[in-house]
């Protein structure tokens, strides 16, 4: 499983109104690839904020966040883990594609092709719902098991990134129509 | 009014800036902790705010995104040297999606300094903030905090980058 086969499987489970933000880069561009809709963030900078962005808007709203992630992000904010143990509520699903590479810059390895194991590290900072999958099948009963919980799925994957175009949309656009998304469906 | 004037004498700087944002309306903080934020720390507790301690400055800028698409108002509460933490995040996300932000920071390295590595970045602060072209106050004396709340909702209504300075003097 590549990381966009992650981005189909998580887009086909989400519902309308979740919110989806995703990470930098390669992530962004296939998640827009796969499907453009209001309610996905489209991280263009900040390099590892995905888990802090997708824990803040989470706490803002009642709506599901589901949030993209990767694993060398998550190794440039660790302590993100532990505030999330903190304060995530439900409502925050957090995605870790560990594909074990720099997958925007060329593959360099990150530590966890070493041996840095992310759910281990999610767990020791306090995060009960925590899990590892390999498979779509496996993410799919992960999500519906933790569904209504706050919880780690680390998705391992093959590097590899599809071929898809930039963003077209400018990043005010961006926060506006998710913002306007977000007040005009309120549940 | 008279009352206020008259309370505004007796109660502590610490309670007059949360007053403030109160008044301004933010509904979430982020910080991360400094000796002169003690005192605000412990009265954001005491009012309830939806307080969220972060592990690094950069953390509370990208949290303080999530809010703001989610509607709500953030300050990120740190000392000047959190500044230095959270320059990429706060041009490359909230400047680069014009999602709006208060920083409030306590002034380090200014006179009474004690400590020889509060002063680079209590230097460089204030020109990194005219550098990114974001507007900022300096909150000297007791009388400077009637600018607070105004300044912060200037930072919701304009949806940019606001921010102040506390000085040491203020609590002396």
């Amino acid at each position: 499983m590549k990381r966009i086969d992650v981005i189909r499987t998580i887009v086909a489970y989400a519902e309308m109104d979740d919110l989806i933000i995703s990470n930098l880069g390669f992530p962004s561009r296939e998640l827009y690839a796969v499907a453009d809709r209001p309610g996905n963030f489209y991280m263009l900078g900040s390099m590892g904020l995905a888990s802090s962005i997708g824990l803040g808007c989470a706490m803002g709203t009642k709506r599901k966040v589901y949030v993209l992630d990767g694993d060398g992000s998550v190794l440039m904010n660790a302590g993100s883990l532990a505030t999330i143990a903190q304060y995530a509520s439900n409502n925050l699903c957090l995605v870790i594609i560990d594909n074990k590479v720099y997958g925007s810059t060329g593959n360099q390895p990150t530590h966890t092709a070493g041996n840095t194991d992310l759910v281990a590290l999610a767990r020791a900072a306090g995060n009960r719902n925590v899990t590892r999958v390999r498979h779509a099948a496996g993410l799919r009963a992960a999500l519906q098991r933790f569904d209504g919980k706050q919880s780690i799925i680390v998705v391992d994957t093959e590097p590899g990134n599809a071929s898809v175009g930039i963003i077209p949309i400018r990043p005010e656009d961006i926060a506006q129509r998710f913002m306007r998304f977000l007040r005009n469906t309120a549940t | 009014m008279n009352n206020d004037h008259k309370k505004h004498n007796n109660v502590s700087p610490d309670f007059l800036i949360v007053e403030s944002m109160k008044r301004a309306g933010v509904d979430i903080i982020c910080s991360v902790p400094c000796n002169l934020l003690a005192g605000i720390l412990a009265e954001i507790d005491r009012r309830g705010f939806t307080h969220i301690r972060v592990c690094r400055e950069e953390e509370g800028v990208g949290i303080a995104a999530g809010a703001a698409l989610a509607g709500k108002r953030s300050l990120l509460l740190m000392q000047n040297s959190g500044l230095g933490n959270s320059l990429n995040a706060l041009v490359s996300l909230t400047a680069l999606y014009r999602l709006p932000l208060f920083l409030l920071m306590s002034r380090r390295g200014g006179s009474g300094e004690q400590i020889s590595a509060q002063m680079p970045m209590g230097c460089a602060a204030p020109r990194l903030l005219r550098t990114l072209g974001i507007e900022y106050c300096d909150i000297r004396e007791r009388n400077d905090i009637r600018l607070l709340a105004r300044t912060i909702r200037a930072a919701y209504a304009r949806r940019s980058i606001q921010a102040a300075f506390l000085w040491r003097e203020l609590w002396q």
